[in-house]
């Protein structure tokens, strides 16, 4: 569904990406595990068209879509719920739903994509009215999910999704995204620094280190190797 | 208590005018952070553009209405195209650049546009025709109250009550907002932020535009230097109300407005500017963000 070639990226004179490749196939999870600045948010910023690579190739269901508008891959079903939530603070709960469905002109199913995300976070319906701003964390993090959501993604791209959120909540969001996967055919693209719990609902992995992909393998496989447990496990 | 209320229509008057000049720099401020010293001219090439459709349209022998509404457009229209202009030439380039860069090709346009107009126009004062009738029903109150500056009140709510609407309700507002509150997230679902900010700037163009054509046919003269002042003064009340807040802007146009009205009326015409000035110091003192203006501290 998705494939990264040889993919380069720099600010300015730093070079942040080194010949990264990967592939995601669709209905997969696949997560992308590695140490505060290795790149996996720069990977994610390449894939979604904010940053430009210098070299290599990106495909979308077998097309080039390297350098295309951030716009045009939204359209294309390739959404990301970035790094720290970033939810519109001074919007409505309901706006910023609004936002995420954006490009889309079908006003009736929109509504009903609405009710469905309520349904899958109850408390966002309570807080309709209320600024984005004012929720906590955790809400913060099913609105941004939520908002992503709502543009139908064929590709769901989550960076850092339990970012300073309580291990509880972080499991109950967890359990969401594996069942937004199931129920709804989503592939997902799940960056992560808790790769523990991102390996446990992934199929597959890569391993980032410096801006390069020094591992790959399934889920499983990645969780019993055992530079994979000294350096991100924690075993 | 007649002077009073005459003071008061006066105020309010002017502070329509800088409001209509104001919201283009909150507006512009609150998307991209940048004070668009270009803003003023814009409120001058509106003025010019005005006098020479309402020329060539009186010729042809179109009523007053009429030409007021078309020389309105037209002003609307052709600012819009300048601050479209604008903003792609001394803006966009700069996006990314430090913040000082793009406020010194700011001050660069509004000297090149003021000395553009002064070299195909003319450096004097030309005269500008009252584009607004005479209302009859005012008579009576002819001492405290004019046709013209009503019109100018009663055009600039309803196109202050119009960009309201439209920031609040329409998918291009929530993106306006959007993209001011958090510009990257605005392209990841998908704005098109280049073409709302150029969006913006047309707005804020078109809306100075239309200020100056109604501020030049009741004071019945321009040239090309009229939009420095006139963008200063607009520039104050969008910091005094806070800059990057609409409402802000509105409300500190009509602070500024009242004050000096006030000031002109019961002191001297002299001290005009240095109440307008002191009144910006205090608010500033006790106040650094303006009357509507949000601290700078963000929760994270």
């Amino acid at each position: 569904m998705l494939e990264l070639r040889g993919i380069d990226v720099a600010y300015g004179s730093i070079q942040a990406l080194h010949q990264v490749s990967l592939r995601v196939g669709p209905g997969e999870i696949v997560t992308l595990i590695g140490a505060n600045g290795a790149g996996k948010t720069t990977t994610l910023m390449a894939i979604s068209g904010l940053v430009p690579p210098h070299r290599g190739e990106i495909l979308f269901e077998g097309r080039p879509i390297t350098g295309l508008a951030p716009e045009a891959l939204v359209r294309l079903g390739i959404c990301q719920v970035p790094e720290g939530r970033h939810i519109f603070p001074e919007l409505s709960v309901a706006e910023n739903l609004d936002l995420g469905a954006f490009l889309r002109r079908d006003r009736r199913q929109v509504a009903v994509d609405r009710e469905q995300v309520y349904r899958l976070f109850p408390v966002l319906q309570q807080r309709r009215h209320q600024p984005g701003g004012t929720l906590s964390g955790g809400e913060q993090q099913m609105l941004a999910i939520s908002r992503a959501l709502m543009a139908r993604p064929r590709l769901l791209l989550l960076d850092e999704p339990s970012m300073g959120l309580a291990p509880l909540m972080t499991k109950h969001l967890f359990e969401i995204v594996a069942a937004i996967n199931k129920e709804q055919h989503t592939t997902i693209l799940l960056v992560e620094q808790n790769a523990n719990l991102a390996l446990q609902v992934a199929d597959r992995g890569y391993v980032l280190e410096n801006g390069r992909i020094v591992m790959h393998d399934t889920a499983e496989a990645l969780r019993r190797t055992p530079a994979v447990q000294s350096a991100y496990l924690g075993i | 208590m007649e002077y009073f209320l005459e003071l008061l229509f006066s105020g309010l008057t002017r502070g329509a005018i800088y409001a209509l000049i104001a919201l283009g720099y909150t507006m512009v401020y609150g998307i991209i952070g940048l004070i668009n010293f270009a803003h003023g001219e814009m409120y001058m090439i509106g003025a010019f553009t005005a006098l020479i459709v309402s020329s060539v349209l009186s010729i042809y022998g179109l009523p007053l209405p009429a030409i007021l509404v078309l020389a309105a457009l037209a002003a609307a229209i052709w600012a819009g195209a300048y601050g479209f202009t604008v903003e792609r030439l001394a803006y966009r380039p700069l996006r990314d650049a430090p913040r000082l860069a793009p406020l010194i090709s700011a001050i660069g346009m509004s000297i090149f546009l003021q000395n553009y107009v002064l070299l195909a126009q003319t450096s004097d004062f030309v005269p500008f025709p009252s584009l607004v009738p005479e209302f009859a029903f005012l008579e009576p109150y002819g001492a405290i109250v004019d046709s013209s500056g009503l019109t100018i009140l009663a055009v600039s709510t309803l196109v202050m009550t119009a960009l309201t609407l439209l920031i609040k309700f329409t998918r291009t507002g929530k993106a306006m907002r959007a993209t001011a509150q958090d510009r990257k997230m605005a392209l990841l679902v998908g704005i098109n932020v280049d073409r709302i900010i150029s969006l913006t700037f047309v707005t804020g163009s078109a809306l100075a535009a239309v200020g100056g054509l109604l501020i030049a046919s009741h004071i019945g003269q321009i040239n090309f230097a009229i939009g420095f002042i006139a963008g200063i003064k607009a520039f104050t009340a969008a910091v005094l109300g806070g800059i990057g807040s609409i409402p802000g802007a509105v409300l500190g146009s009509f602070v500024l407005g009242l004050t000096e009205a006030f000031a002109t009326g019961y002191v001297s015409s002299d001290y005009e500017d240095v109440f307008a000035f002191s009144l910006l110091v205090l608010i500033l003192i006790f106040r650094p963000a303006g009357l509507l203006g949000k601290a700078a501290t963000e929760k994270v």
